[in-house]
């Protein structure tokens, strides 16, 4: 099962400024519902993401229960070299995701 | 006199409606208290501290008029160069009557080239959400938007 989604332009003029597209499958349960029986399901979420670009971080973000499920997230950055992307998820339960893309830069 | 009158019959209502509950305890679910403005503004003070907040050079947007709570586009943009001594440091969106004051926090910097975040989000009701950018030189700006949502999202019952 792929449970991340990943878009990263393959190629990219240097300087260029580029978007990144990234989706986790998550069900992002709030922690503020309950059953028809009134128990709370217990929260279960991502809390952290994390992009390095060939061992540098350039974006990081705090997730809290209002961040719908599968999180979606889009941002920028600047095709300075040639190399990787590499995506990291952290969560409630010990959630633990990477994924990784590369950009060839001219 | 008319001060006794109305306490009177809110007791009585208050009793009524207290009956009524008890009477159907099997059906109700306690809703969890949501988020307050005092909460939000508690929130935004973790972030900013004393510092001023100024309104401007950030944009919010997000729909304002939402059917479905649970998935509600939304994308901030702050009008400043990215570059390496004049660039947005953070980005922090905040909303008033989720349970929790905080969506997200997204931290950026130069590398980003611009300062702009996407994602989606959950609304819990018709409220204000914020948003609060922090540049390098420590400043904030703020923008607001009103959202309308017929279905909330967050506290549903699950089936």
């Amino acid at each position: 099962m792929v449970s991340a989604l990943i878009n990263v332009p393959a190629k990219a003029k240097r300087g260029e400024i580029i978007e990144i597209k990234t989706l986790m499958s998550h069900v992002m349960e709030t922690g503020y519902r309950h059953t028809a029986d009134g128990e709370v399901v217990p929260r279960n979420i991502i809390t952290g993401f994390a992009c390095r670009y060939n061992g540098v971080e350039i974006f990081r973000a705090d997730l809290f229960p209002a961040i719908a499920a599968n999180p979606f997230i889009t941002f920028s950055a600047v095709a300075t070299e040639s190399g990787k992307f590499d995506f990291e998820w952290i969560g409630d339960n010990g959630f633990a995701e990477t994924a990784s893309a590369s950009i060839s830069v001219e | 006199m008319r001060e006794q009158d109305k306490s009177t019959r809110r007791k009585f209502l208050g009793l009524a409606g207290g009956a009524a509950v008890l009477g159907a305890v099997p059906i109700v679910t306690l809703r969890p208290s949501e988020a307050t403005p005092a909460m939000l503004a508690a929130a935004i003070r973790n972030v900013v501290g004393e510092a001023v907040v100024r309104t401007g050079k950030i944009k919010l947007d997000v729909p304002p008029l939402v059917e479905n709570g649970n998935t509600v586009p939304m994308t901030v943009s702050v009008s400043n160069p990215m570059t390496p001594d004049d660039y947005v440091k953070s980005i922090h969106v905040f909303n008033e009557k989720n349970p929790q004051p905080n969506i997200g926090n997204f931290y950026l910097g130069p590398r980003a080239g611009r300062a702009q975040v996407s994602t989606r989000i959950r609304l819990a009701d018709s409220q204000k959400i914020v948003a609060i950018a922090r540049l390098s030189d420590d400043s904030f700006w703020s923008a607001s938007v009103d959202v309308v949502v017929t279905l909330a999202a967050c506290t549903e019952e699950v089936i």
